[in-house]
């Protein structure tokens, strides 16, 4: 498969490449992919990775290492909504553990895992910075904080009602 | 009610926006700054007010500033550290999300003072949607004239770039900050050269954390020596402290670094005492890497001194029974946590973050966290105990980063202070699986129930 960015993406991409100084464009790396998993299926084919390569004029590799490197970059298919979960301290002091046990329960999948109809795939992640709104766990752009299994039943209902209508 | 520098406005309705934030005062610091006075004062007033780095490290904001080299025709940058990822902060994450022109009015002054035209503000990559405040703050400034060319026709000019990180605590320490904003993988580089004289692109940088570029603010608007004058000895002025775990009122909460610790946890200005009533075991008071206290050396020092939220207090009897203020992340345990399964999580976490430069750190880690999960499983000796003794003692000081560091003193601490615990957690392998140790001596010694 080959990928292309539409007009929008590709002004973000140059708005992105401008905020460094000539040849630095390498800099926009982060910004890039992110910016390319959102706009495909939210994750970083090799394919997709060796396009901003040569978009950012740089050896496919450096996109490897790089997206292999950070825990944000998907390298393999994702389900439509990610819940990335805590698990550090803080969280598990406050009850992260119940929470992740019941997601498994109520998705039927284990962390890594991604629902058969592909729409929520699990993830158990390193402390999010939300530690007094513990316990929490990140959806896409935003956090949902102060879990409760009340909260998760309705996440999970919210959800699956934007995919269903 | 203690002194607020940062958060004094942090209540006013709409703050979050640029004429409400222009209205109650802001941006005077700019004006002052680049009217009234040149870039070395500025950091003669910095060093005036004995602030510190605000991200953990609490060295001199001021003289970090001075060593930044000036060599003829390289331009310089200033680095706004955003990448708040230590386990128990959360501060800047409220500073920025619902105050960002403080910061901005912060980075503009510091601009200034370091000469660095085009300024970068790395944030974690989880912030997502603060990094469209953020954007949304730059805009605004930059359309009423406090951004872009000839700032207040004084012919500065100051540029504020947002970067997005993309999920590695390593990049909160600077070196691999500054790797990650050149597009590469965050791998701390060995110093020196210090970022000082070679950083971004190889250009002179200094990279300051938010609170700390925050603090630039008040520092202008009262000067050095009357911000020197809030706090004590050499914590001076304000600290916000982001607390959480088992309390009533986790929060962010700015101090003025007089209170005492048990004020901070038991008034209702601030923590509001221990949920559900239950009694105070330990606390990480300065971020997951600090050493976490049993409660009866967290309230009072050794010596029987009472204990205060500052640098110096929380740092009193060095490691063998204090702590620090770190990052103000403050992580609070009631008496029913493990400390076993506590240490075990920040164990799994320094693991998953090393970024696998050093062998101590990448396999050291890897070793702790298996070694903590055999022993919280019910599978642990005693010998297991004194080999993570030996693991942690063989990590700190051999890696180019304080990741290594940071990894191999909350397990130090947990044993130095919880070895009867772990203990326990071996001889009783079954029973541990369902109940806790409890508090044994670690209980606070002040407030005792009736």
């Amino acid at each position: 498969m080959t990928y292309t960015f539409n007009e929008t993406q590709m002004a973000e991409l140059n708005r992105l490449v401008a905020r460094y100084p000539e040849g630095k464009q390498k800099s926009a790396l982060l910004p890039a992919l992110h910016l390319a998993q959102d706009s495909f299926d939210g994750w970083l084919p090799t394919e997709l990775m060796d396009y901003i390569a040569s978009l950012l004029k740089i050896e496919p590799i450096e996109v490897y290492e790089v997206a292999s490197f950070y825990s944000m970059f998907n390298l393999k298919p994702v389900g439509k909504f990610i819940f990335e979960v805590c698990q550090t301290g803080p969280c598990m002091i406050s009850g992260s553990d119940d929470i992740i046990a019941y997601i498994q329960e109520k998705l039927s999948i284990k962390p890594g895992e991604t629902t058969k109809d592909g729409v929520f795939t699990l993830k158990l992640v390193e402390c999010l910075g939300a530690c007094g709104y513990a316990p929490m766990m990140q959806v896409g752009k935003i956090f949902r904080e102060h879990l409760t299994k009340e909260k998760v039943d309705s996440i999970i209902a919210e959800y699956r009602a934007t995919v269903t209508n | 009610m203690g002194v607020k520098l940062l958060l004094d406005k942090a209540n006013v309705p709409g703050i979050r926006t640029y004429e409400v934030y222009r209205r109650e005062g802001g941006y005077r610091s700019v004006e002052k700054a680049l009217k009234e006075m040149n870039p070395e004062s500025i950091v003669e007033e910095v060093k005036k007010s004995g602030l510190r780095g605000r991200g953990g490290a609490g060295f001199p904001t001021g003289m970090k500033w001075s060593f930044i080299a000036k060599p003829e025709g390289v331009p310089r940058h200033l680095v706004c550290n955003a990448d708040e990822s230590e386990p128990g902060t959360f501060k800047d994450r409220y500073l920025m999300e619902f105050i960002p022109h403080l910061l901005l009015e912060g980075l503009i002054v510091s601009s200034f003072a370091l000469g660095s035209h085009d300024t970068y503000i790395y944030i974690r990559g989880e912030y997502a949607w603060i990094t469209d405040i953020l954007e949304e703050a730059i805009n605004e400034a930059k359309a009423n004239g406090w951004l872009g060319k000839n700032i207040l026709g004084t012919g500065f000019e100051c540029n504020i770039h947002v970067q997005r990180g993309a999920g590695a605590y390593i990049c909160g320490e600077e070196t691999a900050l500054i790797e990650s904003l050149e597009g590469k993988r965050g791998n701390p580089r060995i110093k020196p050269p210090f970022p000082a004289i070679q950083g971004l692109w190889q250009r002179p940088t200094v990279v300051n954390n938010v609170e700390t570029l925050a603090a630039i603010v008040p520092i202008i608007n009262l000067g050095g020596e009357e911000y020197a004058k809030i706090g004590v000895g050499r914590s001076t002025g304000t600290k916000l402290i982001s607390a959480c775990g088992n309390i009533n009122k986790p929060g962010v909460y700015e101090i003025d670094m007089t209170i005492s610790v048990e004020e901070f946890i038991y008034s209702d200005e601030y923590c509001g005492g221990i949920k559900g009533g239950k009694r105070l075991k330990a606390c990480i008071p300065g971020g997951s890497s600090v050493p976490i206290l049993p409660a009866n050396l967290l309230l009072k020092t050794a010596t029987g001194e009472t204990r205060y939220m500052n640098y110096e207090s929380l740092s009193d009897g060095g490691f063998a029974t204090g702590s620090m203020l770190g990052s103000g992340g403050f992580i609070v345990l009631d008496e029913d946590q493990c400390i076993v399964k506590n240490t075990l999580t920040l164990a799994r976490f320094y693991r998953h973050e090393s970024c696998g430069q050093c062998s101590p750190c990448r396999e050291g880690t890897g070793w702790m966290e298996k070694i903590l999960h055999k022993i919280e499983h019910g599978h642990g000796t005693i010998a297991d105990i004194d080999l993570l003794w030996d693991i942690q003692r063989k990590i700190e000081g051999n890696t180019i980063c304080p990741l290594g560091d940071a990894a191999a003193w909350p397990v130090a601490a947990a044993i130095r202070h919880f070895r009867d615990e772990f203990e326990w957690h071996i001889n009783n392998p079954v029973l541990s699986q369902t109940s806790n140790f409890g508090l044994q001596h670690y209980a606070d010694p002040i407030h005792v129930p009736a």
